[in-house]
């Protein structure tokens, strides 16, 4: 019975293809809406998200943004002292250019200690990082990320080169592994020399800002407050100093793109509405079209709720059928955009399979209206046999 | 087996009220036949419409098998005329979309009747009428006389008690009128109970008895039409 109703279904669909297809045009039009901005909004901010929780959640930094106020490496460094805290590197950053020869760019200079590699779980791929020797002798070496190895040296395998920054010749005695890109730009065109160096460079002893490691991510909380006590301690001015955890900053982050892709997805479920009360409006020229047929089938004996499961299941039908179009649909629209942007999003399933259950919705609500109308229809008046 | 006592029924056409039967009588005995003739207007239609549980009256009694009928809900209703009333109608009234196959098959469909009896049942009433060969033609394949056929089939299929055939010839030509004829008159001697509603006195007379309406008024008599 449930199988001939659907083919009965099927068949009153097919029988008038073009208007079936104009009736799901709004429902594959939502679907596709709801699908595509889910999927690429979400597929674009997860390479951020990842980038950013790749960093681990108990790296703490700390920024001193005050330039009167003075910290030192030293300083810094006795935070090792809390249980809480596992290391901490300080760093000096600054902007110069650094020439090869006659090859010169404007990079980012990072001076800081071994620790550095650890704390922000950096790795070089050729070489070796920074050691404790480099800093207490304050020898003119320096770690040097890929962009800046092939922008200098035209190619990775820049170990044993010399670069020239501030006038001073530096030996690269390590290159560091590919990071790509991020929020804050490209981490591979960063130069790292020891904090020793830098200190002589910018001619004064402070630090700009120094990262933290908690000694596990139980204990992030107390880290920051520990740092926070200090800061406060040291400087004497809440404004002087921002402290700030990356999981805060995924989280926030997370909760931008949720957002962001309920508010989407809030908008495309309208036009599904709009889609829905489009299969409305069918359904009921549809019942006024085979009032006859409807008088038949109750003149032999069909009871209302047959009628009624009829062409309620034709709505469905007609919305579900809508909603796997709207999908296909929405998997080449992915596709293309992937081929044009050259991106690997994939289909978010979830949104997939939630707008699926959502035509069906649809397709129940806005069907039960003309399903209750015909079922309601009075053999004698459906068949015309007056008189 | 069909008892009307007292039957009213009238239809309201704006404000004004228009008595369509008045005060009917009728006792129709299994295995009758019985052609209700009448002049077009005179009620007969709504008559058949009562008899066939179609609609219910305004007031009196109609007593199917011992149930009366009048007090029923709008599913019941739909349950008698599935199990005991068959129409055949003068438009035939098949299904345009469905085969000649599918037709028959309609009615079986809504009385859960499992998928290998009712195979079996519309082979047989398709044979039994004819139309065998044609099972997989749609209605606009076939001719009006075959249509009809598909008709008597699909009420055939649902084996009720009473069938009432309504002008069951009149949209047909003399020679398929006379073919749909012979085999109401098949199913009469099969044991059906029949009523034949027609204006044709020359239908009417292959009935037992024929009763008379006119002006929503029931005799036995014939009165000037």
């Amino acid at each position: 019975m449930t199988w001939k109703i659907i083919k009965l279904s099927l068949k009153a669909i097919f029988n008038n293809k073009m208007r079936s297809f104009l009736t799901m045009l709004g429902i594959i039009i939502g679907v596709m809406a709801v699908v595509i901005l889910v999927s690429i909004t979400q597929g674009a901010t997860s390479g951020i998200t990842d980038s950013i929780s790749s960093m681990g959640s108990d790296l703490i930094t700390a920024t001193i943004s005050d330039e009167d106020v003075s910290i030192s490496a030293e300083e810094a460094e006795s935070l090792t002292e809390y249980r809480a805290i596992s290391s901490v590197a300080p760093v000096i950053s600054m902007n110069q250019t650094v020439k090869k020869g006659t090859e010169s760019g404007s990079y980012s200079i990072v001076g800081t200690t071994a620790e550095y590699f650890t704390v922000q779980d950096e790795s070089v791929q050729s070489g070796r990082i920074l050691a404790p020797s480099d800093i207490e002798w304050y020898t003119h070496v320096a770690v040097i990320g890929t962009e800046v190895a092939t922008d200098l040296f035209g190619t990775w395998d820049a170990v044993g080169g010399t670069i020239t920054i501030d006038d001073r010749n530096y030996t690269v005695v390590g290159v560091l592994a590919e990071q790509g890109r991020s929020l804050a730009g490209s981490d591979d065109s960063k130069i790292i020399i020891p904090y020793s160096v830098a200190e002589r460079i910018t001619g004064q002893s402070r630090i700009s800002s120094f990262y933290v490691k908690a000694a596990d991510s139980d204990r992030v909380n107390s880290a920051i407050n520990i740092i926070e006590m200090f800061l406060l301690r040291t400087t004497r001015d809440e404004d002087a100093y921002s402290v700030n955890n990356q999981s805060e900053v995924l989280d926030t982050m997370n909760d931008v793109t949720n957002t962001m892709s309920l508010l989407l997805a809030g908008i495309a479920a309208i036009s599904l509405i709009v889609g829905g009360i489009g299969i409305m409006n069918i359904m009921l020229v549809s019942v006024t079209e085979r009032t006859r047929e409807i008088g038949i089938r109750k003149a032999v004996g069909a009871k209302r709720k047959h009628i009624m499961l009829q062409f309620l299941c034709e709505a469905c039908i007609l919305s579900i059928m809508g909603g796997l179009i709207g999908l296909l649909f929405s998997y080449c629209g992915i596709s293309v955009y992937n081929l044009i942007a050259g991106s690997i999003i994939a289909m978010n399933l979830t949104v997939a399979f939630a707008a699926i259950a959502f035509c069906a919705v649809i397709g129940v609500l806005f069907g039960s209206y003309p399903a209750a109308k015909a079922s309601k229809l009075q053999p004698i008046d459906a068949l015309h046999t007056t008189g | 087996m069909i008892k009307l006592r007292h039957i009213y029924k009238s239809y309201e056409l704006g404000e004004v009220e228009v008595p369509v039967l008045k005060d009917i009588n009728l006792h129709i005995k299994p295995h009758e036949f019985v052609s209700i003739l009448g002049p077009s207007g005179s009620g007969k239609s709504t008559l058949m419409n009562i008899i066939g549980c179609l609609d219910v009256p305004d007031s009196g009694d109609y007593i199917l098998d011992g149930e009366y009928v009048d007090s029923c809900t709008e599913d019941e209703l739909s349950d008698i005329r599935g199990g005991k009333i068959g129409f055949i109608f003068q438009q035939f009234n098949l299904l345009p979309d469905l085969t000649a196959y599918e037709n028959v098959e309609m009615p079986l469909l809504y009385h859960r009747i499992a998928a290998s009896e009712r195979r079996e049942r519309v082979l047989k009433t398709l044979e039994q009428v004819g139309l065998s060969e044609r099972m997989n033609h749609k209605p606009s394949q076939l001719s009006g006389g075959q249509q009809q056929r598909v008709a008597i089939a699909r009420v055939l299929a649902a084996q009720p008690s009473i069938i009432l055939a309504d002008e069951p010839t009149g949209n047909l030509d003399s020679v398929s009128g006379k073919e749909v004829m012979d085999i109401i008159r098949e199913l009469w001697k099969n044991g059906n109970t029949i009523v034949l509603i027609t204006h044709d006195n020359n239908v009417a007379k292959q009935a037992q008895r024929s009763v008379y309406v006119h002006d929503g008024i029931l005799s036995e008599k014939e009165c000037a039409i």
